[in-house]
């Protein structure tokens, strides 16, 4: 597909400045996590930095997203996440209650998520120099033995099942972002997803060929980063994927598509047909999962694209967005 | 929430096709006026259930796309000044100017910000009393009762910190210019139904009269589209040529008569360069004598802005509806939403980036081997 224009913005860096300077095995694959073979058993491991605006928001807040993403990028690479890192870079003068509350957040979700910290450090730059408090996490679990999910390992006829509702966490953040307060009920939905995937791989773990937590960019992101990693075309059908009331409402204001907006509680199980019932079956008796919904599936056909159907009928390609989404103007 | 599915039936829209495709004996040619039906058509695939003969034509009512390359390098100018927040609807924000966007001066240390009200750029200004706050107020009648809001709020709480980079353009004038234009194709038009919330549709029946047009009020869903389409071509069918609202849940025919007050107390008309088209007479709106001290343009003086189009750039005739965005020589090459070389590009309610995001660029046969959920697909 040349006419795609490469990678977007994003994923450029990845390709062109990280990839090439750090190139190995593990690195290459460009999952969640890096699955490490240690000899006796394969280690995943993972980072991520969070940034976001602001520090507490409804349903969440910057220390339970910590955990949490770290937790679920673990999590769809098919470990159990064991141990997490954590580091603070501090803005001088950030209160000493609010990062109580940002640590307190942090240890919540631990517990929940069934992780321990084990370690961490602590930074201070000068006034100005950071939003307040920013967070790294790394962490680290071990693979399941016989497990060999990837988002270069879909294949045609797979279907594409989501554990719930779309875009909650963006337009949870996006109600409370200075400039743009709206009135709204919406929360984030922000949580560990690694019990939940743990019961799907428990009882159909060979079936699941790919995982991935929709974070930024969204499901179309994702969607478009299997569909290139594995070669593949996926068809999804717009009416079947499940987006809150409010959440679509909130897009339509702000003219933006929930198909782009960010979750941080949910995740994407591309599953082998004959399993994908079980499993739906399975997400949906899960307290993280009452909302799963199938929405479309793998094929042969436009390999490397995403098109949805419409609620007319017809088909639309649906590319990565580059860089975020902005409200429009009417 | 009410009206948020309803207007989308797709049993009912392929049904509303179907009525069309029988009403029509010959092909028609019409222009949806506003930025935001042209995305609704795209996004829904609207042009694919039509029968073959129908023919929408995007017309210029992007108002990010028609804001002048020299406003846009103004708008950077100031934005890049120390001591400036300047604010933006977000989808200002990637328009390319000469040789930059707002983007870049932002990451270049500039105060830009995206606000959805410029209601919050008068509460910022507020805030800064030793900034510059700098709204730009952009748009069709649609946004200007906000914008001129904005200023008269300004003024009465005394901000003078507070100005307003102005380009305000009006829809009668760009229908009367399209249609006078050598080589004109537009039979019948779809009216923005949002511009008509605020302005009624009294401003129209004598376009319709002078230029013998069809002027359907319409909505934005899939089905409001269609009605205005079907409504078009029963006028176009019968030779007549009326101002009709199809649109009714929301437009009356007098509009927003407190927001015309406001309006016509703040702007006054003026002439107005459209990007792409060139200036329109009395096609816009600047502040008004009352108001005036609040124009950026008039508190920034910036001068020496040297232009340049991109040579390979053909929004022009994008905007115009001479051409398809497909049928420029750049479309998906050169131009595309990562590097857009026209403003049409850029901004999610421009024909072109319509196009390009919605695969309007893959041929038939690409899509053919998709399967069976892709079958059903562009039968018309």
């Amino acid at each position: 597909m040349g006419h795609g224009g490469g990678g977007k913005l994003g994923n450029e860096l990845v390709e062109h400045l990280f990839l090439p300077a750090f190139r190995n095995p593990a690195l290459e694959n460009l999952g969640d996590a890096a699955v490490l073979d240690l000899g006796s058993g394969r280690l995943a491991m993972s980072t991520d930095s969070f940034v976001v605006q602001p520090l507490f928001f409804p349903g969440g807040s910057i220390g339970a997203l910590a955990v949490n993403g770290t937790v679920n990028d673990l999590a769809v690479s098919g470990a159990d996440p064991r141990f997490l890192s954590a580091s603070f870079i501090l803005e001088e003068g950030f209160p000493l209650a609010q990062l109580a509350a940002v640590v307190d957040a942090m240890a919540t979700a631990a517990v929940t998520a069934g992780v321990r910290i084990v370690t961490g450090d602590t930074k201070v730059v000068e006034r100005g120099h950071g939003d307040g408090c920013y967070i790294n996490t790394a962490g680290v679990g071990l693979l399941r033995p016989g497990i060999q999910v990837g988002p270069d390992r879909a294949r045609p006829g797979d279907v594409v099942l989501v554990s719930g509702t779309m875009g909650d966490h963006g337009m949870a953040i996006m109600s409370v972002r200075e400039g743009l307060e709206f009135e709204s009920q919406i929360r984030s939905d922000c949580a560990a997803l690694n019990g939940m995937i743990a019961e799907v791989l428990d009882e159909a773990g060979l079936a699941i060929h790919a995982m991935r937590d929709p974070t930024r960019g969204g499901l179309a992101s994702t969607l478009n980063e299997i569909a290139s990693s594995s070669n593949v075309g996926v068809e999804i059908d717009e009416m079947s994927m499940p987006v809150r009331l409010e959440v679509q409402s909130a897009c339509e204001l702000l003219g933006l598509d929930p198909v782009y907006v960010a979750n941080e509680g949910k995740a994407v199980f591309f599953v082998a047909p004959e399993a994908a019932r079980r499993v739906l079956e399975l997400l949906r008796s899960h307290p993280l999962g009452r909302e799963a919904a199938q929405i479309g599936k793998v094929t042969a056909g436009h390999p490397r694209m995403l098109v949805a159907r419409t609620a007319m009928g017809a088909n639309r390609v649906i590319p990565t967005q580059i860089g975020e989404q902005l409200p429009r103007i009417c | 929430m009410k009206y948020l599915t309803e207007f989308r039936n797709g049993e009912i829209a392929r049904s509303m096709a179907r009525e069309i495709a029988q009403i029509a004996t010959r092909p028609w040619k019409i222009m949806e006026v506003c930025g935001g039906q042209t995305h609704s058509i795209i996004r829904n695939g609207i042009d694919q259930m039509l029968p073959a003969g129908i023919e929408m034509i995007h017309g210029p009512g992007c108002p990010v796309c028609v804001t002048p390359l020299e406003l846009i390098d103004k708008a950077l100018a100031i934005a890049a000044q120390p001591g400036v927040i300047f604010c933006s609807f977000g989808d200002m924000l990637r328009v390319p100017g000469t040789d930059a966007d707002l983007f870049q001066i932002k990451g270049a240390g500039g105060d830009v910000r995206v606000v959805y009200s410029p209601l919050d750029a008068v509460d910022l200004a507020a805030k800064n009393p030793d900034k510059q706050v700098v709204f730009f107020g952009v748009g069709f009648e649609t946004t200007a009762p906000a914008n001129a809001m904005s200023v008269h709020v300004a003024k009465r709480r005394n901000l003078m910190n507070f100005s307003v980079l102005v380009s305000h353009v009006l829809v009668p004038p760009a229908i009367a210019a399209i249609m006078s234009s050598p080589g004109n194709r537009v039979q019948a038009f779809l009216l923005a139904g949002h511009v008509c919330s605020v302005m009624g549709y009294w401003e129209y029946p004598p376009l319709a009269e002078r230029f013998k047009v069809p002027l359907v009020v319409t909505g934005f869903e899939p089905l409001d589209l269609l009605d205005g389409i079907r409504r078009a071509v029963i006028q176009l069918e019968a030779g007549r040529h009326e101002v009709e609202n199809a649109y009714e849940r929301v437009v009356t025919f007098d509009g927003n008569s407190a927001a015309q007050k406001l309006l016509s107390e703040v702007f006054e008309v003026t002439d107005r360069a459209w990007r792409g088209i060139g200036v329109i007479p009395k096609s816009g709106w600047r502040l008004s004598e009352a108001y005036r001290s609040f124009d950026a343009e008039e508190r920034f003086h910036i001068t020496g802005i040297h232009t340049e189009e991109s040579p390979l750039c053909h929004s022009g005739d994008v905007l115009r509806g001479a051409i398809k965005p497909a049928e420029c020589p750049a479309f998906g090459k050169e131009c595309t939403p990562r590097h857009p070389l026209g403003a049409t590009m850029v901004s999610s309610e421009g024909a072109c980036a319509a196009y390009y995001n919605y695969g309007r660029f893959i041929s038939a046969e690409d899509l053919a081997g998709a399967g069976s959920a892709l079958s059903g697909a562009a039968n018309g």
